[in-house]
């Protein structure tokens, strides 16, 4: 099995092309065939990837099960999976037969549409395993198309709309990246992703048309890469395409795009961004603790005047991908532990949510908050669920969504207490926003008369919550679980990070102090008999 | 073997709380009624055991595993020591109670299995807070409570009032909880841990180092208490932070004697007696814990005079004497803060199951003056209510203790006058203030306290219809009262010794409290002047007298003076227009702001801003792209083409550095 990776990255694929060469008629046995077709692929690349899981070295921080070979006119295909990458594998195989499922109940197109996410699958699944640079560039551009056919095809009325944003805002962000990729290539002469890794590009600062670059190359190229990653993630203020984009797509594209495709952009940060320009990053930390924060701070406000349920929590989406930019250019043990942890555990409880709408709005057709109120009478298995994953969503220790913020703050707050102190308000608007949601759609006495005879959940329903219901309580409360297969590796990269940024600061590319807050003796202490000096503020500083 | 009872004592609730919550159809109402009921009195006996067979020193069990990150790393465990044990002995006995008293109160719910899962939920997550041995899994149950907490104010989720309490109670605790939060985040930046003995171990070295914190320098201790002490003051609804508690009124009774009377509201004072170890070394933070508390106590006392609704009456006095324990936990007395968070449990359920009674006996009618003369309706109900009423307003024989050395009086007497005489022998900069405070306060409580009564149980009655069906509750009801009865008489002297009556600090509580070199309040407590012993007396009896006049004698007096003073009986009807003034400095403006940035700056600014982008890049690339217009997906795959065309170009002719 040397080549598991790729076996697994392209089973789906393989699926896509036997539902599109294979299958033949649109009747319902045929429909019916395809979605089988679709479950069986998606349930056996999660199988497959347990294998990988299993044969895994979490105390290992090097890329595992790599693989290497030629590829067209030079280029090579070099895949491989470290500690960091690998969980972001496993979510994207984990979902996938749930998102799936979710999709049962389509009836137009459904050989075309099940396609599009089996080739989305392999294309997420590419991003997160490529070890090129370019290999990656491919996966990660190739994979808006699939996303694109499903809510152009398959979206709400206004579909066109909504392309339209993510196409612009994408456009500059991808093709900047790929003008750094190439000078990335010009300069370190490979495009072999562990090796850039190690290549040291030159912080020097140097003057463009008069503008003094502080940290010179790197801070260009991180530019660059910011500039599409941050509207993948998305980041404010280019986040205004993932509302409509929600609203748009079917459930089950909401649930792939706010479970996985944002994941692409705190990954893109992990894997480039932060080792590859450590120095810009330190340059640049302030400026993404200033943006998060305001995402945090500004689209909790905004999510709780919505007047559309998928809207609300998709601006909630920006807002705990706050925490994740925050974390990871806290560039700490704490904070990138964190927001990997937020990332997959986002995964789980957006996922869940955004099911929890479909869920009534296949019912009523409508996603207008007004619309509803009172469904604890006629559905209280749904307000048990839709309870659990507000308080997911909330933060609420014993759930997985509260893990992750409380390491990105607890690592932020050692780089920046105003930062912390921004982000923890947080804590307080998240409950303003998800209560008055539940409350407002599952609270108050049942009246309206168009709800009289809304049916309470399905099996099927329910068997799609249970394995989120799972996953989000067994890591609220063993979160070991997953920390221990990141943490060797996120140990390394931080250490690179703090590595490489002693080394500025001692050829005075950094000429700031340590961003973090030191600890001194205070000035009323009494004097002498205290030979030991300051205190030092602990180990990882 | 005290490990694993008290590890019963954790885990019993919360398998009681699943059972109910999910095997409804396979328990029952009945059986999801007596399963959650009896473990809780299992553990509320396991709890008494632990509680008298606990040795000195601190007993530890670790679980497994939780938070593993770098230097942070965090298990689930039990922390067993005193204090520990007279919180295990407080939640146990008073859930076990209000489980057994709500058999009877919900009798008619048809949501019972539910009640009952919440209730045990609720004491699974507060015994998780009081036996946290990391900052963490204290924050745990904290959080659990408060979810707790909103689901039971919530309970009748038809009713819209309801849901506001509840939504309310969970927003203004999360204020609170963003300073413990972040008073966890400082204690883990200076001591890169948040384990409790390391915190504690490090305490003197805190006070002598300083942290950044936003713009300036700060002592660590002080910083790091000051956070703390806002998540207590959320949590215990301290003034600013106090406006949940009256509206959580709207959750079923019992759950009001539970949860916002006797065990969640004292969490906050919990956190202070468990921190003493640092807060002894934050003077700043103790004035400042000492002033609210003080401020609080004579606020809520002063609104609490005034208002109609029994239940309102009894949380605003809850309120009051949250205050008292913060007073005795910011001089430094911690044994009577600990003391008086015990003894309050008893008599304020007592308080609140009585109201529970008197309105179940009305059905369901909360307004006092609707009620009256019901002592010859339900005659034990109004015993038992007495008896509470003797107890929160401090009846006792003044200077006992100087002649027999046994304080005799009702439990309030004992350990509210040990915290007034604290405040007065402490040399808090705040003393003078918090002691003037609570003796107006225990006036003004002895006032309220007494209305109630004679409001309820005294003269004529206002509602003849409902007082001519009024009848005593049922046994399951009714026996919870006698036993709250035996505590709100018996606590104060039976306990008086372990608590307060010893030499010194380290006698019973032992390790669990920490007293600095300087903190002599416990001894000097002992020794103020005869005036300072009577005063709290004196302001009893001053407060019983005017109800008395008022309320007794001649009735129309209070509507005279509510006349008189229209303005003055306003503002406190209104409870100082607090809800008022935070609907519009923070509801309403959060909301305007909200909606702005929505439509002006997602939709004008950032929208339009690419939107004009968009008329100048489209057609550009739409005359690049010529005829493939058919739609914008094929836009996007041709401009991808070309970069991939332009990436191998450029690596076919020899670019990069090969």
């Amino acid at each position: 099995m040397d080549n598991i990776l790729t076996l697994v990255t392209f089973l789906p694929l393989i699926g896509a092309l036997v539902l599109i060469l294979v299958l033949r008629g649109e009747d319902a046995a045929a429909q019916l065939n395809a979605k089988v077709v679709a479950l069986i692929t998606t349930t056996a690349t999660f199988l497959l990837s347990l294998v990988i899981l299993g044969g895994f070295d979490s105390s290992n921080p090097d890329f595992q099960f790599v693989e290497e070979g030629t590829w067209l006119m030079g280029l090579s295909y070099k895949m491989g999976v470290d500690g960091i990458s690998i969980l972001f594998v496993m979510l994207t195989t984990f979902l996938m037969p749930i998102v799936i499922g979710a999709s049962w109940h389509v009836t137009s197109r459904v050989k075309e549409y099940m396609a599009c996410f089996l080739v989305l699958e392999t294309l997420m699944l590419g991003v997160f395993s490529a070890l090129d640079m370019f290999l990656f560039y491919m996966f990660f551009e190739a994979g808006l198309i699939p996303m694109y056919l499903i809510i152009g095809i398959w979206g709400g009325k206004d579909r066109i709309y909504a392309s339209f944003k993510f196409f612009l805002y994408t456009l500059l962000g991808s093709l900047l990246m790929l003008v750094a990729m190439l000078a990335m290539y010009w300069e370190a002469g490979t495009s072999d992703i562990p090796t850039l890794l190690t290549y040291p590009f030159s912080a020097e600062p140097f003057s463009l048309m008069g503008w003094e670059i502080l940290g010179g190359m790197q801070t260009l190229l991180w530019f660059a890469f910011f500039a599409s990653f941050a509207v993948k993630m998305p980041m404010w203020p280019v986040h205004t395409w993932l509302p409509d984009a929600h609203v748009q797509a079917p459930t089950a594209g909401s649930v792939v795009l706010a479970a996985i495709l944002l994941k692409m952009g705190g990954y893109g940060f992990l894997r480039f961004s932060l080792p590859m320009f450590p120095v810009a990053s330190e340059l640049m930390t302030d400026f993404v603790f200033f943006l998060s924060v305001v995402a945090i701070i500004y689209t909790s406000l905004v999510a709780m005047m919505q007047e559309d349920m998928k809207k609300l929590i998709a601006y909630s989406s920006v807002a705990h991908m706050g925490f994740v930019t925050m974390g990871i250019f806290a560039a700490n043990q704490q904070g990138v532990d964190g927001a990997i942890f937020q990332m997959l555990s986002h995964g789980f409880i957006s996922g869940a949510l955004f099911l929890t709408v479909g869920v009534i709005y296949d019912r009523m057709h409508t996603r207008e908050i007004a619309a509803y109120g009172g469904l604890a009478v006629r559905m209280p298995a749904f307000a048990v669920i839709f309870m659990l994953f507000t308080m997911g969503n909330v933060g609420l220790p014993g759930t997985s969504g509260f893990i992750g913020e409380f390491l990105t703050m607890a690592g932020t707050y050692q780089v920046s207490t105003w930062a912390a102190l921004g982000a923890a308000t947080g804590v307080i608007f998240s409950a303003c926003y998800a209560l008055w949601l539940y409350r407002r759609v599952v609270f108050g006495d049942l009246i309206k008369e168009s709800l009289k005879q809304i049916a309470d959940m399905t099996r099927l329903e329910k068997a799609l919550f249970a394995p989120l219901v799972v996953g989000t309580l067994l890591l609220g409360v063993y979160p070991s679980l997953i920390t221990d297969v990141f943490g060797p590796s996120v140990e390394h990269l931080v250490g690179g990070v703090d590595q490489a940024v002693a080394e500025a600061r001692d050829h005075g590319i950094i000429t700031t102090a340590d961003a973090a807050p030191t600890l001194m003796e205070a000035a009323e202490a009494p004097e002498g008999g205290h030979g030991d000096g300051g205190h030092s503020a602990q180990g990882t500083h | 073997m005290l490990e694993s009872l008290t590890l019963f004592i954790l885990l019993g609730p919360l398998a009681g709380a699943i059972l109910a919550g999910f095997g409804k159809t396979m328990l029952g109402d009945k059986g999801a009624m007596m399963l959650t009921t009896g473990i809780m009195m299992v553990a509320a006996l396991f709890a008494w055991i632990v509680f008298f067979s606990l040795p000195e020193g601190v007993e530890k069990l670790t679980l497994f595993r939780w938070v593993d990150s770098g230097s942070l790393t965090v298990d689930w465990g039990i922390r067993l020591d005193r204090l520990t044990s007279v919180m295990l002995v407080v939640v146990c006995s008073v859930s076990a109670l209000v489980h057994l008293y709500s058999m009877g109160y919900m009798e008619e719910d048809p949501a019972k299995p539910r009640f009952f899962a919440y209730l045990s939920f609720f004491s699974f997550a507060m015994l998780a807070l009081v036996t946290g041995d990391t900052l963490l899994q204290l924050f745990f149950g904290w959080e659990g409570v408060g979810v707790a907490s909103y689901l039971l104010i919530g309970f009748w989720w038809k009713k819209p009032s309801a849901n506001a309490a509840a939504m309310k109670a969970f927003v203004v605790n999360r204020v609170g909880d963003f300073g413990f939060l972040l008073g966890i985040f400082t204690l883990f930046f200076v001591t890169d841990s948040i384990d409790l003995d390391t915190i504690f171990a490090a305490a003197p070295e805190l006070a002598r180092t300083s942290v950044h914190f936003l713009w300036t320098e700060w002592n660590a201790a002080e910083l790091a208490c000051f956070l703390l002490f806002v998540g207590a003051m959320g949590k215990s609804a301290q003034l600013l932070l106090h406006t949940w508690l009256p509206d959580a009124m709207e959750g079923p009774t019992p759950v009001s004697a539970l949860i916002h009377a006797a065990t969640m509201v004292t969490a906050g004072v919990f956190l202070v007696c468990r921190m003493s170890p640092v807060m002894e070394f934050a003077p700043a933070t103790q004035t400042f814990i000492v002033v609210v508390g003080g401020m609080t106590a004579f606020f809520a006392a002063t609104v609490g005079l005034v208002q109609n609704d029994i239940k309102r009456v009894i949380a605003y006095s809850t309120c009051s004497q949250l205050g008292y324990m913060f007073v005795a936990a910011g001089v430094g007395y911690y044994q009577a803060a600990m003391f008086h968070l015990f003894t309050h449990a008893f008599f304020k359920a007592l308080l609140f199951l009585g109201a529970g009674s008197v309105i179940h006996a009305m059905h369901h009618e909360q307004d006092m003056r609707k009620y009256g003369g019901l002592r010859h309706k339900i005659p034990v109900t109004f015993l038992c209510m007495t008896l509470g009423t003797l107890a929160i307003t401090g009846v006792g024989i003044p200077f006992s203790y100087d002649l027999i050395h046994l304080p005799i009086g009702f439990a309030g007497f004992v350990s509210k006058d040990a915290i007034i005489e604290g405040a007065y022998a402490s040399h808090n900069a705040a003393s003078g203030f918090a002691f003037t405070m609570l003796v107006i306060a225990a006036a003004f409580t002895s006032f309220y306290s007494w209305r109630l009564v004679f409001m309820t149980f005294f003269g004529e009655t206002r509602d003849k219809k409902h007082y001519d069906h009024a009848h005593e509750s049922p046994g399951v009801m009714m026996w919870p009262l006698y036993l709250l009865s035996a505590g709100a008489v018996l606590a104060g002297m039976v306990f008086y010794y372990p608590f307060i009556g010893g030499e010194s600090a380290e006698e019973w509580f032992n390790v669990a409290l920490f007293m600095g070199e300087a903190n002599h309040v416990m001894h000097d407590s002992h020794a103020v002047p005869a005036w300072v012993k009577l005063s709290p007396f004196v302001a009893m009896l001053g407060g019983l007298l005017v109800a008395w006049i008022m309320y007794i004698k001649s009735p129309s007096l209070p509507r005279e003076l509510a006349e008189r003073h229209y303005g003055l009986y306003k503002f406190l009807l209104n409870k100082w227009y607090f809800d008022e003034l935070y609907h519009w400095i923070f509801v309403r403006p959060a909301m305007w702001i909200g909606r702005t940035l929505w439509k002006k700056g997602d939709g004008a600014v950032v929208d339009g801003t690419i939107n004009g982008l968009a008329m100048g890049v489209v057609p550009f690339f739409t005359r690049l792209a010529g005829r493939a217009q058919s739609g914008y997906v094929f836009h996007y795959a041709f401009v991808m083409l070309i970069g991939i065309s332009i990436l191998i170009t450029w690596l076919s002719v020899g670019g990069g550095a090969h």
